[in-house]
């Protein structure tokens, strides 16, 4: 029963360790076609204004929402410290450090990662992997790494602008709602905000759409079984990309900020 | 110049289940061999095996003598240039029209200009016998029938040398069936290629193939001309041919 146990756990550690290469090789595979041409422009810029522009909603309703509460729930919490001031501080380097990059990568993988398992699935069953290969274009480079670059250029830009619906978010509560004098609160924000802040939240921002469009790619490039396996592609995509997201946000958050 | 296809030995197994058993098989140039056999005999694993979209087990394939296996990225890139192929289901790209469809490896070898390629898709879909204005629609807007046109203008824009065919008229009544199987015929003429085709449809293999091979059970049973099918001698291809429940692969099912 021990020797049962045994193997069966080294079968799960080696098809972990099978799938974590996998994952690598194909990584570096679409990193590689990011520096040999020819580039695929065209679907660059495709794959670019889906991730920047058409989630633009959804990540500024996000960002507003969370200042907003962000901003009443610390006022109310701080005030039993008689520490209300501190709301603007909190809400700016709350959003700009952790909620505005995890948040929009969270919602982005919901959205773009899902989307870019589920049409690349449904190529894989529908024979149009293949089909590339014989029409002298190599999948990799035309349907992965433009995705790839895109997702991690644009996702910055998003939580840029999610910082600043966040922090907006946060001001309105704080003036219209808690009693804030405007200038007051934004010299505050303004105050307690350093460069590396911003920076930070970029940074993990970029790693998050790399990590969004991967996990999307890998799971729809692989799927198999028709309509059910890109149905589980869309969804392995999202949860690992989720899951991803917040790990690697204490990995980056350690790299930036430990002492 | 058209090529020549030659597989040895060709063995290929999918988790511990054998699909391929040692095909041998030789297609002369601007000659057409269409190869039969039923669902799960594995003959759409051997066309992605001749493709190089998946890598036998053992055995060789020679495309106009050298082998596939020891051609370099750049070498098979050359080859794939030089081949067209109809996929089952068209597998026509969604997220394009059909003219960008049509000239998709035109474009991508950068032989034409994106402007140039709507006269281009144009003029190949009349040699279909489709009209300019389909260029403009999706593949989403055309019927299964007119997807497999559109598919067999894509395989043929870019004039290829070797043709392949998986299941040209799966899901088409008969009528279009001949006359998608009539367009083929065209097509490989024209160009003078070698073509590959599947199918268990006994009427398109008669229409479309000079010379027809049965595989069965990984392996090819029979081989000669596509005109004396159903009356071959060979109980297998006869039986097959005549689709009758009775005979040795039948015999073969119940066991």
């Amino acid at each position: 029963m021990l020797l049962g146990f045994l193997a069966g756990l080294g079968r799960a550690v080696l098809r972990a360790c099978q799938e974590v290469g996998g994952l690598a090789l194909f990584a570096l595979e679409a990193l590689s076609h990011l520096v040999r041409p020819p580039f695929h422009g065209r679907q660059f810029l495709r794959h670019f204004i889906e991730v920047a522009y058409f989630s633009l909603p959804v990540v500024a309703l996000t960002a507003l929402f969370t200042g907003m509460v962000l901003a009443l729930q610390s006022y109310t919490g701080f005030a039993r410290f008689n520490a209300q001031s501190a709301v603007a501080s909190v809400v700016a380097l709350s959003v700009t450090r952790e909620l505005g990059p995890v948040l929009a990568g969270l919602m982005v993988a919901g959205r773009i990662g899902a989307a870019m398992a589920a049409e690349l699935g449904t190529m894989r069953v529908t024979d149009q992997i293949d089909a590339l290969t014989t029409l002298s274009t190599d999948p990799m480079k035309y349907l992965v790494a433009p995705r790839l670059l895109a997702a991690t250029l644009a996702l910055p830009l998003l939580v840029l602008v999610a910082d600043i619906i966040g922090v907006m978010g946060g001001y309105l509560v704080g003036t219209a709602k808690l009693g804030f004098v405007s200038a007051a609160f934004l010299d505050s924000t303004w105050d307690v905000l350093e460069t590396m802040d911003v920076v930070s939240g970029l940074v993990k921002a970029a790693v998050f759409g790399f990590v969004i469009a991967l996990m999307g790619c890998w799971c729809g490039y692989r799927s198999r079984g028709g309509a059910q396996g890109v149905g589980m592609a869309t969804t392995s995509a999202v949860v690992l990309a989720s899951i991803l997201i917040l790990a690697l946000d204490y990995v980056v958050t350690e790299a930036f900020f430990a002492q | 110049m058209t090529l020549t296809v030659t597989l040895e030995g060709v063995c290929k197994s999918f988790a511990g289940k054998t699909v391929l058993e040692g095909v041998d098989i030789a297609v002369p140039a601007s000659s057409s061999l269409v190869v039969l056999g039923g669902s799960g005999s594995g003959k759409s694993v051997m066309l992605k095996c001749i493709l190089g979209l998946i890598t036998p087990d053992a055995g060789r394939i020679l495309i106009d003598g050298r082998d596939v296996a020891a051609m370099s990225r750049r070498e098979r890139a050359a080859l794939m240039d030089r081949i067209g192929m109809l996929f089952q289901n068209g597998a026509l790209f969604d997220s394009l029209p059909v003219w960008e469809n049509v000239c998709f490896k035109l474009l991508a070898q950068k032989r034409i200009t994106r402007r140039g390629a709507r006269d281009k898709a144009a003029e190949v879909l009349a040699q279909v016998g489709l009209a300019a204005s389909v260029g403009d629609l999706s593949p989403a807007e055309l019927s299964g029938g007119m997807q497999k046109w559109v598919a067999l203008a894509r395989a043929v824009a870019a004039a290829p040398d070797l043709l392949f065919f998986d299941e040209p008229t799966t899901g088409l009544d008969p009528i279009m069936g001949a006359v998608i199987d009539g367009l083929i015929v065209d097509c490989v003429q024209r160009l003078g290629a070698t073509a590959i085709s599947i199918t268990h449809d006994m009427a398109s293999a008669r229409r479309i193939g000079q010379r027809a091979a049965m595989i069965y059970k990984g392996r090819i049973v029979w081989d000669g001309p596509a005109a004396s099918l159903g009356q071959t001698g060979n109980a297998m291809v006869d039986q097959f041919a005549r689709g009758e429940r009775e005979g040795p692969i039948s015999m073969e099912l119940r066991r």
